[in-house]
């Protein structure tokens, strides 16, 4: 395996797709949404994420070890976050 | 590929105890990503902590993030965005060997960081001239619990501070980084530091792109 070089039309594509979704995120907070403005924000704030991971970061073009790490990292956090609201916001079913 | 011929290693830049150019490059990579793991824990738990005193006090927490500047928050993202373009480019440039372009790339970088910071600066200069900032001086006059904002801007000094922090040990790997590139240490079988940098830079750029959602603008709607 010889190393991947990303061509620049790549990273400029995924800066153009990063800051559109900067001014979408801006956009989105004003709407009313509800209970849904927080999740279209953590929606955009992933798939953010996701393009710098993979192609700023060169996920997409590394090995299965490496990509085993970095999901493994996320899933840990996933794990933490979810065990810690599932105990925190169920907590006043009980008090009922 | 590769002999085991003293002269060749130098040439390819391989130290002695790895095999290859690819096996040196992938252990580069995977040290680093197991790193930044240790580092999506460490701001993890600080996302987890906002998450369930947001829920606790969500009324200070939204009256908090009222007292933010909206735009000077998307221009840092949009600037520290930029510094991630910029370092994206600065690998791309030790990849195929552009010895001048890949310093140019890493100071910009820096540039761009010093930009966020500068803007962060005058950001929390408007917090202590409103007395928002946690501590004896901290006042708040709406009819917010004191208490509930108070720990709004706890964890937004906490979050951004840590942020700011990475982002200054950043830049100071980035000045050696850059003196590095320009004494020609990298080549297109080497530059596993430049690549290893990067990693860490667009790291410090993710946390970011969660933090300013998290902080300036959740409950805007409202």
């Amino acid at each position: 395996m010889s190393v991947h070089v990303t061509p620049i039309r790549v990273y400029l594509l995924i800066f153009g797709a990063l800051m559109v979704g900067t001014l979408l995120t801006v956009w989105a907070a004003f709407l009313q949404l509800g209970a849904f403005n927080d999740i279209v924000a953590m929606a955009i704030a992933v798939t953010k994420a996701t393009l710098v991971v993979l192609y700023f970061m060169h996920v997409r073009h590394s090995t299965r070890l490496t990509k085993i790490t970095v999901v493994a990292g996320f899933l840990w956090l996933a794990i933490l976050v979810g065990l810690l609201l599932s105990d925190y916001f169920t907590r006043g079913f009980l008090a009922g | 590929m590769i002999s085991d011929a003293k002269p060749d290693r130098q040439t390819w830049g391989l130290d002695h105890q790895f095999d290859s150019v690819d096996q040196q490059r992938e252990s580069s990579f995977l040290g680093m990503w197991i790193f930044l793991v240790t580092e999506i824990m460490f701001f993890g738990g600080l996302f987890a902590t906002y998450i369930v005193y947001r829920g606790q006090n969500t009324d200070g927490f939204v009256a908090g993030s009222h007292e933010l500047d909206i735009t000077l928050g998307a221009v840092n993202t949009a600037v520290l965005i930029g510094s991630s373009l910029t370092m994206a480019l600065a690998v791309w440039a030790a990849q195929t060997d552009r010895r001048k372009a890949t310093v140019w790339f890493i100071l910009a970088t820096i540039l761009l960081g010093g930009v966020f910071l500068g803007v962060k600066v005058v950001e929390y200069g408007a917090k202590f001239e409103h007395h928002l900032v946690p501590g004896p001086e901290f006042h708040w006059p709406g009819p917010e619990k004191t208490e509930s904002v108070q720990m709004f801007f706890n964890l937004y000094f906490l979050m951004t501070g840590l942020h700011a922090l990475h982002m200054i040990i950043g830049i100071g790997i980035l000045a050696v980084l850059a003196w590095l590139a320009w004494r020609g240490v990298f080549s297109a079988s080497n530059h596993n530091l430049v690549e290893g940098v990067g990693l860490y830079w667009h790291f410090v750029d993710i946390v970011w792109i969660f933090l300013f959602p998290l902080l300036y603008l959740l409950g805007r709607s409202g």
